[in-house]
């Protein structure tokens, strides 16, 4: 089952709905791994929007079975990617070609989604184009405040910062702008006592 | 009056200390024994004569050291001064603002005189004497915003107006409350308040949002805000928590009067003239409880107040951990007695400690 509900949370947490077909003269989709699930939903529901479609598939885990499906649901163009980085140049030439009306359908993990839409409207694009659906993962793209760096795929809170090794407590405050969580050192005022990792959400 | 300032230092060795008149001026919070979250603004329209309501920029004993730490924490880190490249305008509205302000407030300190749009700039206690042209970036050795905000106290907060909601995209955040200007530039109103426990779910943060956004120039409005800090540091930032957390495990019953500061904030907010945005300078000012107490009305009452804060405020803020060692200090301050209403010290009315 690649949906998951979140737990309520505070307001800069970024919520997902469910991807609904919108006419349009352009239908941009971006997806990784069980992302896809959500375009194939789509593209049962309204298949003449999957046929204007062009989407952008990152496979990660999810290997070449999606991707197989997805060619069968009938995009005007897919491309597939060996990572969310190497698409963008691609992704920010098409953004830089979109037309009044476009729809931009993301899904995904929240990392995908977020930095898709950070070039989304970067490009400026209005957020009531865009619509998102989470699948898959939950893995948090994490900022760690204290050196900058970012860590992609966090599964656990705690967790130690991949730049500056710091252990890191992931907070639901949320950049939109970084499209990354807040991580925060844990154990400031007492220094060594880390508490046992446990699994987002568990 | 002519301000003596202070060579002090608010790291390190921390030699930061308020003058007899510096405590007696100091911005006390609570107008009551008890705290909780309001929308508590009112207009910022002086106040009385030597108190820090008094000009639109309180500048005190201790402005050329802020200004020197503030200076510090820039070289070590660039991202605490940011804008958004729409904000530009915002930067210059700002400098307008503060310029005019300390210059007709301060003639002794500040001046500014203006030929059409070059203008000269005389900053006296740090020694500045610079000629420009207004609206020139190229003519300033930084933007507008940092420019100016390398000489006034307190950060800043450049605030953009669009789709009936405020947008933090510009500020200069030094002296913060343990928040980070570097991840919450870009976001509005509600999602850099995020954060804070209780208040979304009282409304507090929409009943603020339309106060701020019908504020008109001319009229600006002001409110205090607070928290605790050990040691007088200013730089209670997130992006160097790993550094000062541990500080907080240094507080024992003998050094917690001249350790433990109560930390206020003096938030003020103005519309710009051009840009249409609103600043919002938060000032921060430090007191020693040992200081503290030393004005009978505030000893009563600060230790009130810390006593009933319900927990959940009193872990946003910081101090839930050295809550039980702060309130063995306060109470020896408390002797029971009625305090009156309001912020004032009120040295000359309220009976003096019994205990």
């Amino acid at each position: 089952m690649s949906r998951f509900t979140f737990p309520p949370s505070i307001p800069s947490r970024p919520v997902y709905g469910t991807l609904a077909p919108r006419e349009a003269a352009q239908q941009l989709m971006v997806a990784d791994a069980e992302g896809a699930e959500a375009l194939l939903d789509l593209a049962a529901a309204a298949p003449e929007v999957m046929a204007k479609a062009h989407v952008i598939y990152i496979p990660r885990h999810s290997g070449e079975a999606l991707v197989a499906k997805l060619r069968e649901a009938g995009p005007a163009i897919l491309h597939v990617s060996p990572s969310y980085l190497a698409s963008v140049p691609r992704l920010r030439r098409i953004l830089s070609d979109t037309v009044m009306g476009a729809q931009i359908y993301l899904a995904g993990t929240e990392g995908l989604i977020g930095q898709a839409m950070n070039e989304t409207l970067q490009a400026g694009i209005p957020m009531a184009a865009i619509q998102s659906e989470h699948r898959g993962s939950v893995a948090r793209r994490v900022q760690c405040v204290h050196c900058k760096g970012i860590t992609e795929d966090v599964m656990t809170d705690p967790f130690v910062c991949s730049h500056c090794g710091l252990n890191l407590f992931v907070r639901d405050h949320y950049s939109r702008r970084l499209a990354a969580f807040q991580g925060v050192c844990i154990d400031a005022e007492d220094p060594g006592e880390v508490p046992e990792p446990v699994e987002l959400y568990r | 009056m002519t301000i003596q300032f202070n060579d002090e230092t608010f790291r390190d060795d921390y030699t930061f200390r308020n003058s007899d008149w510096a405590i007696k001026r100091f911005p006390f919070p609570f107008h009551e024994d008890s705290y909780m979250y309001s929308v508590n603004m009112e207009q910022h329209r002086g106040g009385p004569e030597g108190s820090v309501f008094e000009k639109r920029f309180d500048v005190d004993e201790h402005y050329i050291s802020e200004m020197r730490d503030r200076a510090l924490v820039l070289a070590e880190d660039p991202l605490r001064c940011q804008s958004l490249p729409h904000m530009n305008l915002a930067g210059w509205d700002l400098l307008e603002l503060i310029m005019v302000s300390k210059s007709e407030d301060y003639p002794d300190l500040f001046e500014l005189h203006r030929k059409g749009d070059k203008w000269r700039w005389i900053n006296k206690p740090l020694g500045i004497d610079d000629t420009f042209t207004f609206m020139d970036d190229a003519s300033l050795p930084y933007g507008p915003m940092e420019y100016i905000t390398r000489q006034a106290q307190g950060d800043f907060a450049l605030l953009d107006q669009r789709e009936n909601n405020l947008w933090m995209d510009a500020g200069m955040v030094t002296t913060q409350a343990d928040w980070s200007l570097d991840f919450d530039i870009g976001m509005n109103f509600f999602e850099w308040h995020a954060p804070v426990p209780r208040a979304h779910e009282m409304g507090v943060f929409k009943r603020a949002l339309k106060f701020l956004l019908n504020i008109q120039q001319g009229s600006p409005a002001r409110r205090l805000n607070w928290t605790m800090t050990v040691n007088p540091l200013l730089d209670t930032s997130p992006e160097n928590y790993h550094k000062w957390g541990v500080q907080k495990t240094t507080l024992t019953p003998e050094n917690i009067g001249r350790k433990q500061h109560l930390r206020v904030e003096l938030q003020t907010f103005y519309r710009l003239p051009r840009s249409n945005a609103l600043v919002f300078p938060i000032r921060c000012y430090l007191i020693a409880l040992e200081d503290l107490v030393t004005v009978p009305k505030w000893g009563r009452r600060l230790h009130r107040v810390i006593r009933d804060l319900p927990e959940d405020l009193a872990t946003y803020k910081g101090f839930i951990r050295n809550r039980p060692m702060i309130l063995d200090y306060l109470s020896q301050y408390d002797d029971g007695k009625p305090t009156a209403p309001g912020i004032w010290p009120d040295l000359d009315t309220e009976p003096p400690l019994e205990k």
